[in-house]
């Protein structure tokens, strides 16, 4: 191998690591607000990147229709975890959120899709339909066991991964879709070529990760979404409300899992279950940066990138098998070098 | 009832099918210290539970004259009420300082600076230990921790549940000592204990609570002088 091609597998490792970053610092994301495992991220990847693909070829997004049904059943749910204290004004407000807000978002989109708009409108668009999906799902499927174990949330987590991916096959199909690039700029450095696709992954994931660092450990609402995974009860008796917290952390969730499909949509054909692979490769990230970091989480997800384009060169049929295996000496690592605070006391 | 802080008339309150409390009335007036006392699983602690919103409960809740039944937890904490549960319920891996600002989550950060060093000031020890994680203090700080998290928000009224449980004799006192400095600064408080004959010392009237129902009320020190009280709760106390 010469320095041009180490180079060029350079490049593309830390792309890819880039986005597993963001997936990382997802997971990260909302382990810290609900302590969720979010394995579903992948399907908010999937579906952001085919919903952009699908709207760059002038039609309307199947996604729409899970919108308003996902709207729908929040809304239920919502009036049902509320039954005791129900009042007109709330469920109002509860329909106007679940039910007209994801209508008015569709009906937009039934009226500009088939004008092809440019790329970045778009992507808005993709936004703007994706996005509520994050609240609605942590309605209907984690609100209601919000004070459960980590493994009950975790096995909820997974039963819903299989139904969005299954969703996802139903709504997109089995054949793959490629995205148009947001911009066709290209620079050229040395023997590589920087697109504008690629350097607007590396802001976006430099940005998410100093945005949440700072926004977790400095304002005190940030401290506050904290503190409702640490102790849920000790957050409500401050005053925190915390159903509002996981459903803060799960738009911050929609919407990162949404960009990152909708920027890597133009660099590969994505499939109903490619996000479910990209976002795994996030999870180890995030593992290696303790569940806690996210400057650590990017650093080890451009490691894991990196590795998985070295793999790929070296040993191209065993490199999901060498990027997996990389996580066992770091868990040797953590639980050995670990010291355990006690979470529940007495 | 402008002297009333917290009313609570007919409370019944249920787990599932099991009915814990049965029509319980209490008054907490305005600048007191009211206790409840009882054994353990007199349904003190689900009372307390209920009065702040953690439990749903039937019958009615007044606070300030306000029908606060049906209001969460965050809008009780909000209106003026704030409970140290026998948990603590801390933010374990948080160190000490976010503990308390995180307790001032509702007021201006103005107000939070300054409530801040008030209870540094009722509190040094939490002062000495404001950047160590709170799950790594001592019963005795936690139980000070959790009392100092509850007074961030600037609550009127300030219900204890078991403030003294598993706390060593020295620092119990601390604690009660504590307690009847917050009367003077103007807090009421609602004080749910086993430890009968502290709580009867610092207290300005009492009711005693058996199998989720009120069996006795008046004066603390007239129910300290009962016989019947001594022989129950004071006579194998062992502080």
């Amino acid at each position: 191998m010469d320095s041009t091609i180490l180079l060029f597998l350079l490049q593309d490792g830390i792309t890819n690591g880039a986005l597993y970053g963001l997936l990382g610092i997802v997971t990260v994301l909302v382990f810290a607000v609900t302590r969720i495992i979010f394995v579903p991220q992948g399907e908010f990847v999937t579906y952001g990147a085919l919903t952009l693909a699908l709207l760059d070829t002038g039609r309307v997004p199947g996604t729409i229709w899970l919108l308003i049904g996902f709207g729908v059943v929040a809304f239920a749910v919502e009036l049902w975890m509320s039954r005791h204290d129900l009042n007109a004004r709330k469920i109002v407000r509860e329909a106007l959120i679940k039910i007209i807000l994801p209508c008015l978002i569709a009906l937009a989109v039934i009226w500009l899709a088939p004008m092809k708009l440019p790329p970045w409108a778009n992507l808005l668009i993709t936004l703007a339909i994706i996005t509520p999906m994050g609240p609605y799902l942590y309605t209907i499927a984690f609100r209601p066991v919000a004070e459960a174990s980590v493994l009950t949330l975790f096995i909820v987590a997974i039963g819903v991964h299989l139904s969005m991916q299954g969703l996802g096959l139903v709504l997109f199909g089995a054949e793959g879709l490629r995205g148009t690039p947001l911009s066709t700029l290209s620079l050229p450095v040395g023997p590589l070529v920087a697109t504008g696709q690629t350097l607007s992954i590396y802001v976006l994931t430099l940005v998410t990760m100093a945005a949440l660092t700072y926004f977790f450990n400095k304002p005190l609402f940030g401290k506050a979404l904290r503190a409702t995974a640490i102790n849920r009860l000790g957050a409500r008796l401050v005053g925190i409300r915390t159903s509002l917290s996981g459903a803060i952390a799960f738009v911050l969730a929609a919407i990162i899992g949404a960009l990152t499909g909708a920027l890597s949509a133009p660099m590969t054909t994505i499939y109903y279950d490619t996000g479910f692979l990209i976002g795994l490769k996030g999870f180890i990230a995030a593992i290696i940066g303790s569940l806690a970091s996210y400057p650590l989480t990017v650093i080890a997800a451009l490691a894991v990138g990196i590795a998985e384009a070295l793999a790929s060169f070296y040993a191209s049929q065993f490199k999901e098998v060498i990027v997996f295996t990389l996580i066992i000496p770091v868990l040797i690592w953590l639980s050995l070098s670990s010291h355990h605070v006690e979470e529940e006391e007495e | 009832m402008s002297d009333l802080l917290l009313s609570i008339r007919d409370l019944f309150v249920s787990y599932g099918k099991v009915e814990a409390v049965h029509g319980v009335s209490i008054d907490v007036p305005r600048g007191q210290i009211v206790t409840v006392i009882g054994a353990n699983g007199a349904g003190k602690t689900t009372l307390l539970n209920a009065a702040m919103g953690i439990l749903p409960a039937r019958g009615a809740i007044e606070f300030e004259g306000r029908n606060i039944l049906r209001q969460p937890v965050e809008d009780r904490v909000g209106g003026g009420m704030t409970l140290v549960p026998e948990r603590r319920e801390l933010f374990a891996t948080m160190p000490v300082e976010d503990n308390l600002l995180l307790g001032g989550f509702l007021i201006s950060s103005h107000e939070r600076a300054q409530q801040l060093e008030e209870v540094f000031t009722r509190f040094p020890r939490l002062k000495e230990r404001r950047r160590q994680l709170a799950g790594t203090l001592s019963g005795g700080e936690r139980q000070m921790l959790a009392m100092g998290r509850a007074l961030m928000a600037k609550p009127r009224l300030l219900m204890l549940d078991e403030p003294s449980l598993g706390l060593a004799p020295l620092i119990v006192a601390d604690i009660f000592a504590i307690i009847r400095d917050l009367r003077s600064a103007g807090v009421s408080i609602l004080l749910v204990e086993q430890n009968a004959r502290a709580a009867l010392r610092v207290a300005d009237s009492a009711y005693v609570m058996e199998l989720g129902e009120i069996t006795l009320h008046g004066k603390a020190a007239d129910l300290a002088a009962d016989p019947k009280i001594v022989e129950t709760y004071l006579g194998l106390a062992t502080h």
